[in-house]
C-alpha cells in the first residue's frame, strides 16, 4: 500500500445556486489552471442547458496544481449533479474522493439536498471541509449558518471557512485546507488494477469517453481492460488526466483520476459505478456500490407529426448515446398513434429529455402524463411490471396492484412545518420523523408514494414554503395500493395518453381538476366539446369547451395584410404543434396538463 | 392596374374603438399637407408604368380637408402619375362633416365616390363607439350627396355593438335598403388592443361583445343581403353590379398600390413598406427629402399565404390555377390537400378549379385560411 503524498481527490456539496460552479471556476482561476481569458463563467457546466437552469446534470472532473510549501500538489476535482433524479451519480462521484468542501450559502442555511448529499460523503468517510460562501452579500447569517453546520457535522466552529466565491475571499484558505486535511489517496500501484467509473460523456468523434479514478494498480495505453459489470473488453485507444482538454497520458498510477477513450459507441456499456481492470491480471473484486440505476418515472414520448416516428426513435438513440439513465420501447397509443415509452430518473430528467428532443434534434414531440413504475399481482400469483396506465391487466386478473414508496426528506422554516405537513398527508405521505436542526429548521421525513410526488408535489412544496422548503428522496420499495384508473373522454372519446392510475380517495378531486384545466388548455373549435372524466363507466367530472361561433377578421384592406397574415402565420405554427384526437385539436401542453393542477 | 391610397391622419375626436393612426388635434395639418404634396413627387415612380385606376382617400377623416386641398392632392397626382381618364376617386367622409355647404364644395372637386362612415343609424350605438354625429345627420349625409347627383356611394356598418339588438340590426340594415345606396362594408366590432374601447371593457366600463350575437348578426346580414340582391364581393363588403369599390378589390386582386401620408401601405408585388406612424416625422420629409418607411421583402411563402388569406375571402375565390402558375405545382398540390378537410366538413366548396368559403365557411375564413398556409 503506498500513500499519494501530492495528491487529492475531492468533490462539492452544495445545494443549487449556493454557488458550486461559481466556486469551481475561483479554484480554476487561483490554481493557474484556466487564465482569465478562458474563463467564460461556470466552466464546469458545458451543456447550454445546464447553464440556462443554472443546474449541473452531468458531472465532470478537471485536475488543478498547485504549490504549497514548496511542493506541488495535482487536485482533482469532481463536479457531481446538482439534483435529486441524479442522486446515484453523486453517490458514484463521491466514492471517487477522499474528501468534499461541503458549500453552504450564508444568506440561505443548509438545505435538504446538501443533507442528504453531506450523508452520503461521510458515509463514504470523505473528510468534509465546510465552506460558508457569499459572505460578501450583506444579509449573510454566518452565525446563524455555521450553528446548523456545527449541529450537522459536529465539527470546530472555527474550521468553517468564510469565503465568496465572487470576490475570491477566502480562496486561497479552501486550497490549503484542500491539502491540509483531505487525506492523499492511497493504493497498491502493484495490485491489479481497480479502477472506478464515475462519469461518461459522448463525443461525436470519439465516441464514450469514460471519467474514472484508479484505486489500485496501473493502466498503461494500449492495455487490453475489461469492464466488470458489463463483461465487455476493450482496448484502450487512449488515456489521460482532464483538464481544460483532454491531455493524453501514457501511463496512469492508483489515485488518479482521468479518462479512457476505447471506442465505445453507446452509453449503455460504459455504466456509472461499474469497475474498470486488465483482461489478463484481473482484480478480485469490483469496486462496491454499483447498481443499474433504474428508472423511477415513465411517460410516453409521441411525436406531434405521425411521419416523424422514425425520425423520433433516431433521436432518442441519439440521446441515449450521452444519456445512459434515460429508456425506451416502442409503445403505441389509440390516440396518439406510434410512440415510446420512455423511462426517466425523474421529472426533471423527463423534462431535459423533451427539451434536448427540441432544442438539439427539432422534434416536436407529446409528452404524455408521467406514473411510476407499479407491480401488479395477478390472481394466478403472477407479477407484472407495468409503466402505463392502459397496459393494465383487465381487472378480474388482478389481484392487487403495488406502488414504489419513497423516503422523503423535507427541510423547512419551522412557521412553514404545518403546511408542508398538510401538503405531505393530502400526498398520502406518513410522518416518520420530525428533528429540530436548529432552532427554526425543521428536517422532516415521510414515507410517501412517489406517483404522487410525480404529480405536482416540488411545485406545491416551493409555493406553500416561499421557496424556502427543500426536498430530496431516496425509493424505499413497494406496497399494496388502492388504485383506480381515471379516464379523460373527449366528445365521449377515451384518449388513453390522458388516462392515469390514482389513489380512489383523490380521483374525485383529481377529476374535477384535470377537466378545469384541460379546458383552459384545448382551444374552442367550431364544435362543442365536452371533457370528461370516468373511472370505468362512471363519469365523475365534466367540463364543456363552448363552441368558437366566428374566426374572422372584419377587414382586410392594404395595412391590414401583412399585420393579419403575420397573426395567421403564427396561429398555423400553433397548430402545428397541436394534435388532432378524433376530431379534436389538443396543443401539446394538454398532455402534461396534470402535472399543473393548482 | 394600380391604387394611390391617401392617409389623413386627423380626427375631431377619436372613436373607442378605432385602431387607425389619427390625432385628435388638426394643428399639424398645415405642414402635413405640405408634406404630402412632396411625397407624391418624391414618389412618382414607385408604381412604374403603371396606370392609376383609383385614388382613395381615406383616414382618420378625410372630410376634414377644405375642397381646395382636395384639389391640389388630386391635381398633383394627376402631374406626376398616369391617371386613367375613369379614375376612381374615392373620400371617406364622416356625417359630421357632411353640410349643404360642404356638399357645395365637394363639387367642385374630381371625387366621384363617397365612402361614408355611418356605423349605426341609432343614437345608443353611436355613443357606445363614441362616434360624433347622429342618427339624422347620418341620414342627411346620404340624402344629401344623392341629390346633389353621387350615386356612388358606399356607407359602413357595424354590428356586433353589444348595444345593438338584433331587431335594430335588421332596422339599418333596412334602412341602407331605403335608401337605394349600391355598397355597403360591414365590419364585426373588434376589439383591438391599446384601444379605448378594450381599456374601458377591461374596466368593466363599457359592455362586453358577444360571439353568439356576432356570428347571429352576421348570418342576418349575409341573408338579407342576399335577398336584396346585393353580392357579398368579399366577405365585408357588399354591392349592387357594377359597384365594386375598384379601390378595394385592388387589395384582394394582388395590384399595386402607393400609399401616401403617415401609416399608409404600398405594394409593388414583391415588397410591402409602410411608412412611420408619427405625423411630426412625416413632415420632416419636406427637409431631408426623404422617407421613413419599413420595408418587407415578401418570400413565396409570404406572398402565397397572402394570396389565400385575400382570395378566399372574395367572390372571385382562390384560383389553383394561379397558385401552379405563381408558385408551382408544389404550392398547388398542398393548398389542395389541406382544404380537403374543410371541404368534408361543409366550410368550402371547389368549382372547377377554384376554392370557395360557404357561408358557413365564411364566419371562419381566418382559422381556415390559417390552415392552408405554408410557414
Ligand atoms: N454575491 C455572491 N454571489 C455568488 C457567490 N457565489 C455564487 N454566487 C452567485 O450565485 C448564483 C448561483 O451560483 P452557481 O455557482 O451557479 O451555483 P450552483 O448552482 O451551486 O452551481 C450565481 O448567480 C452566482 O453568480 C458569492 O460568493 N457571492
Ligand atoms: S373617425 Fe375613423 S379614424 Fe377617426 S377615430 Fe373614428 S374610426 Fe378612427
Ligand atoms: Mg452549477
Amino acid at each position: 500500500m503506498q500513500i499519494m503524498k501530492n495528491i487529492r481527490n475531492f468533490c462539492i456539496i452544495a445545494h443549487i445556486d449556493h454557488g458550486k460552479s461559481t466556486l469551481a471556476d475561483r479554484l480554476l482561476e487561483y490554481t493557474g489552471t484556466i487564465s482569465d481569458k478562458d474563463l467564460q463563467d461556470q466552466v464546469l457546466d458545458n451543456m447550454d442547458l445546464e447553464r440556462e437552469r443554472g443546474i449541473t446534470i452531468k458531472s465532470h472532473a478537471i485536475q488543478m496544481s498547485y504549490n504549497f510549501q514548496d511542493e506541488r500538489y495535482t487536485l482533482n476535482l469532481i463536479d457531481t449533479p446538482g439534483h435529486v433524479d441524479f442522486s446515484y451519480e453523486v453517490s458514484r462521484s463521491i466514492a471517487a474522493c477522499e474528501g468534499a468542501l461541503l458549500v453552504i450559502d450564508a444568506t440561505q442555511g443548509i438545505q435538504a439536498q446538501t443533507i442528504s448529499n453531506l450523508y452520503l460523503a461521510i458515509e463514504n468517510d470523505l473528510e468534509i471541509i465546510p465552506v460558508l460562501n457569499k459572505m460578501d452579500l450583506e444579509n449573510a447569517m454566518p452565525e446563524e449558518v455555521k450553528d446548523q453546520i456545527v449541529d450537522l457535522i459536529g465539527c470546530d466552529r472555527t474550521d468553517i471557512i468564510e469565503a465568496s466565491s465572487k470576490t475570491g475571499y477566502g480562496i486561497d484558505n479552501i486550497l490549503e485546507n484542500i491539502i491540509s486535511k483531505i487525506p492523499a489517496p492511497q493504493g497498491n500501484i502493484d495490485a491489479p488494477l481497480q479502477a472506478l467509473i464515475f462519469d461518461s460523456i459522448f463525443n461525436s468523434f470519439r465516441g464514450i469517453i469514460a471519467y474514472f479514478r484508479i484505486f489500485n494498480g496501473k493502466i498503461h495505453k494500449r492495455d487490453l481492460v475489461k469492464f466488470v459489470a458489463t463483461g465487455k473488453e476493450y482496448e484502450a485507444d487512449e488515456i489521460g488526466i482532464l483538464q481544460l482538454k483532454q491531455e493524453p497520458r501514457s501511463v496512469m498510477l492508483a489515485g488518479d483520476v482521468g479518462y479512457i477513450i476505447s471506442g465505445i459507441k453507446t452509453s449503455r456499456e460504459v455504466k456509472v459505478g461499474d469497475t474498470i481492470t486488465h483482461v489478463d491480471r484481473p482484480c478480485e473484486k469490483a469496486i462496491e456500490g454499483f447498481q443499474n440505476v433504474k428508472p423511477m418515472v415513465f411517460a410516453g414520448i409521441y411525436p406531434i407529426d405521425p411521419d416523424e416516428y422514425e425520425e423520433l426513435r433516431s433521436s432518442l438513440e441519439k440521446l441515449q448515446l450521452n444519456d445512459a439513465s434515460l429508456t425506451f420501447l416502442p409503445e403505441s397509443s389509440a390516440a396518439l398513434g406510434f410512440g415510446f415509452r420512455c423511462g426517466f430518473l425523474g421529472l426533471l430528467h423527463m423534462e431535459i429529455v423533451q427539451e434536448r428532443l427540441d432544442r438539439e434534434f427539432d422534434m416536436n414531440v407529446i409528452t404524455t402524463v408521467p406514473n411510476v413504475s407499479y407491480r401488479v399481482k395477478t390472481n394466478k400469483g403472477e407479477t407484472l411490471e407495468v409503466h402505463n396506465p392502459s397496459g393494465l391487466p383487465e381487472q378480474k386478473y388482478i389481484d392487487h396492484i403495488e406502488e414504489p414508496y419513497i423516503s422523503a426528506q423535507i427541510i423547512s422554516k419551522s412557521n412553514y412545518v404545518g403546511s408542508v405537513m398538510k401538503l405531505c398527508i393530502d400526498k398520502r405521505g406518513t410522518l416518520k420523523n420530525q428533528v429540530y436542526l436548529t432552532s427554526d429548521r425543521v428536517e422532516i421525513t415521510f414515507e410517501m408514494p412517489l406517483g404522487e410526488i410525480v404529480f405536482d408535489f416540488y411545485d406545491k412544496l416551493k409555493s406553500i414554503s416561499k421557496g424556502y422548503a427543500s426536498f430530496d428522496y431516496f425509493q424505499s420499495g413497494y406496497k399494496p395500493a388502492n388504485l383506480v384508473k381515471l379516464d379523460i373522454l373527449l366528445n365521449g372519446e377515451s384518449v388513453d395518453a390522458l388516462s392515469t392510475l390514482i389513489h380512489r380517495d383523490n380521483a374525485y378531486e383529481f377529476g374535477r381538476k384535470i377537466c378545469v384545466k384541460l379546458k383552459e388548455l384545448i382551444p374552442r373549435q367550431q364544435f362543442d366539446i365536452a371533457i370528461q372524466a370516468a373511472i370505468g363507466s362512471k363519469v365523475i367530472a365534466r367540463e364543456t369547451v363552448k363552441a368558437l361561433r366566428k374566426d374572422v377578421t372584419a377587414k382586410c384592406y392594404g395595412g391590414d395584410i401583412t399585420r393579419k397574415r403575420k397573426l395567421l402565420e403564427k396561429q398555423k405554427k400553433g397548430k402545428k404543434r397541436m394534435r388532432q384526437v378524433g376530431n379534436v385539436d389538443i396543443p401539446q401542453q394538454a398532455f402534461l396538463a396534470v402535472l399543473k393542477l393548482d | 392596374m394600380s391604387g394611390i391610397y391617401i392617409h389623413i391622419p386627423f380626427c375631431k375626436q377619436k372613436c373607442h374603438y378605432c385602431n387607425f393612426f389619427s390625432v385628435a388635434s388638426r394643428k399639424l395639418q398645415k405642414g402635413f399637407m405640405e408634406a404630402l404634396i412632396a411625397e407624391i413627387e418624391l414618389q412618382k415612380d414607385y408604381l412604374g408604368n403603371e396606370q392609376v385606376d383609383t385614388i382613395y382617400m381615406g383616414g382618420g377623416t378625410p372630410s376634414l380637408l377644405t375642397a381646395v386641398e382636395i384639389n391640389r392632392i388630386t391635381e398633383n397626382i394627376y402631374m406626376h402619375f398616369n391617371v386613367s381618364e375613369d379614375t376612381e376617386i374615392t373620400l371617406e367622409v364622416n356625417p359630421d362633416d357632411i353640410s349643404q355647404e360642404k356638399i357645395e364644395k365637394l363639387k367642385e372637386t374630381p371625387v366621384n365616390r363617397f365612402s361614408i362612415g355611418i356605423q349605426s343609424f341609432f343614437n345608443e350605438d353611436l355613443k357606445y363607439l363614441n362616434r360624433l354625429h347622429d342618427a339624422k345627420q347620418a341620414v342627411f349625409s346620404v340624402k344629401g350627396l344623392q341629390d346633389a347627383g353621387y350615386e356612388n356611394i358606399s356607407i359602413d356598418l357595424i354590428y356586433g355593438i353589444p348595444t345593438l339588438t338584433k331587431e335594430r340590426w335588421i332596422k339599418n340594415i333596412r334602412s341602407f335598403f331605403k335608401l337605394k345606396i349600391p355598397h355597403m362594408s360591414a365590419y364585426a366590432l373588434t376589439v383591438e388592443s391599446k384601444t379605448a374601447l378594450h381599456w374601458l371593457i377591461e374596466k368593466k366600463k363599457a359592455l362586453c361583445l358577444d360571439d353568439e350575437d356576432i356570428a347571429q348578426q352576421f348570418n342576418i346580414l349575409l341573408d338579407l343581403m342576399n335577398r336584396n340582391n346585393y353580392i357579398q364581393y368579399e366577405i365585408s363588403n357588399f354591392s349592387k353590379e357594377g359597384f365594386y369599390s375598384k379601390h378595394n378589390s385592388l387589395y384582394w386582386l394582388g395590384g399595386f398600390y402607393l400609399g401616401l401620408g403617415p401609416s399608409a401601405h404600398s405594394f409593388n408585388g414583391y415588397s410591402r413598406q409602410w411608412n412611420a406612424s408619427n405625423i411630426s416625422r412625416y413632415i420632416s420629409l419636406i427637409n431631408y427629402k426623404e422617407i421613413t418607411f419599413e420595408k418587407e421583402i415578401l418570400s413565396e411563402k409570404q406572398r402565397y399565404n397572402e394570396y389565400i388569406m385575400t382570395s378566399l375571402r372574395t367572390v372571385w375565390g382562390c384560383d389553383l390555377e394561379h397558385i401552379q402558375n405563381v408558385f408551382g405545382r408544389k404550392y398547388r398540390d398542398y393548398c389542395l390537400l389541406q382544404s380537403e378537410k374543410n371541404i368534408n366538413e361543409g366550410t368550402m366548396v371547389k368549382k372547377g378549379n377554384k376554392l370557395f368559403l360557404t357561408t358557413e365557411g365564411k364566419l371562419f375564413a381566418d382559422g381556415i385560411a390559417s390552415g392552408l398556409f405554408k410557414i
